[in-house]
């Protein structure tokens, strides 16, 4: 049975990763990464790792694809790019050798613990609760490693992905110039039947200096 | 199973997702590749969990599924910060620090 159950969530998760690459579009290569890990998950609980298999599906299998498929949305599939040049060919070829050396490797290697089952079974291992208390006594540093890693994580992503003034205005700099234009088009102060004179009191901005000079002979205001 | 079938899956996925990085263009898809490279190496801490009888392996495996969530943030977080300044989201074009 676990045969079985082993071969259909290898299959499952060899195929996602290979769709993952295959796959010409973003979002169905997010699909499949989803499908990937949901098989994976799969592989975890054969393996008796029922924490890891939860966070797999909780964490990896949704947090993570909801952010992958929303910036898929917002990018865009973006044009199908052309393959070309010399990594295109020598990239497949070094993983094919990666994969063929590793193979041999696990299979052909004398240990008699990869040959085996693994170590006997205790009750609880893997369950949440020898995982926090592993987490909280032995691994205590690693964790909270990790969550100020993740705190760090959270605020440079959103420096980086924020809507910023500083670098982008040194480039292009905002146009505020106000065009003159012909009176009672526009404002709503207008619209409303205020003359014009009424505003005079307000103070004119100051970068209205370009348009303005010849603007004002032209006859708009 | 024997342990020694799991590890071989773990090498298939790693080795698609180093072929992925290498090959595509897309950073996007390369950020899936190397999850997919991650992933890999975290069946096989389990697997040797597995083997060894201790939790040690899979305390390892939940802190790289928290590096690979914050790789993720900062990464997809860069994608945007790209394609807001409308340059090209294509890892061969964007080679300004390229030597």
């Amino acid at each position: 049975m676990s045969a079985v159950l082993f071969f259909i969530a290898a299959l499952g998760a060899i195929s996602g990763a290979i769709g993952v690459v295959m796959l010409r579009n973003p979002f169905y290569s997010v699909l499949a990464l989803a499908f990937h890990l949901v098989s994976l998950a799969a592989l975890f609980l054969l393996l008796r790792a029922e924490f890891v298999a939860a966070g797999q599906v909780v964490v990896y299998a949704g947090a993570v694809m909801v952010l992958y498929v929303f910036v898929v949305a917002y990018v865009g599939g973006g044009e199908q790019l052309p393959s070309g040049g010399v990594l295109r060919v020598l990239g497949p070829l070094f993983a094919i050798a990666l994969a063929v050396e590793l193979c041999i490797a696990m299979l052909g290697s004398g240990l008699a613990g990869i040959k085996g089952k693994g170590a006997p079974f205790i009750p609880g291992f893997g369950t949440p609760r020898h995982i926090g208390k592993l987490f909280l006594t032995t691994y205590l540093f690693p964790f909270e490693a990790a969550s100020i890693l993740l705190l760090v994580a959270a605020v440079g992503a959103v420096v980086l992905a924020r809507r910023r003034r500083g670098l982008e205005g040194a480039e292009e700099p905002e146009l505020r110039v106000r065009a003159p234009r012909p009176a009672y088009t526009g404002t709503m102060a207008e619209a409303a039947g205020i003359r014009p004179g009424a505003r005079e009191e307000e103070p004119e901005p100051e970068v209205e200096t370009v348009g303005s000079a010849h603007g004002a002979d032209e006859g708009g205001w | 199973m024997a342990i020694g079938w799991y590890l071989v899956v773990s090498a298939l996925i790693f080795c698609t997702g180093a072929g992925g990085v290498l090959a595509r263009r897309n950073p996007l898809v390369i950020l899936l590749c190397l999850e997919l490279m991650l992933n890999g190496a975290n069946l096989a801490l389990v697997a040797f969990a597995r083997m060894w009888g201790t939790e040690a392996g899979q305390v390892f495996a939940l802190i790289v599924m928290v590096v690979a969530a914050a790789e993720v943030t900062v990464g997809l977080g860069l994608i945007v910060a790209i394609y807001r300044r409308r340059l090209p989201v294509d890892v061969d074009e964007l080679s300004e620090l390229h030597g």
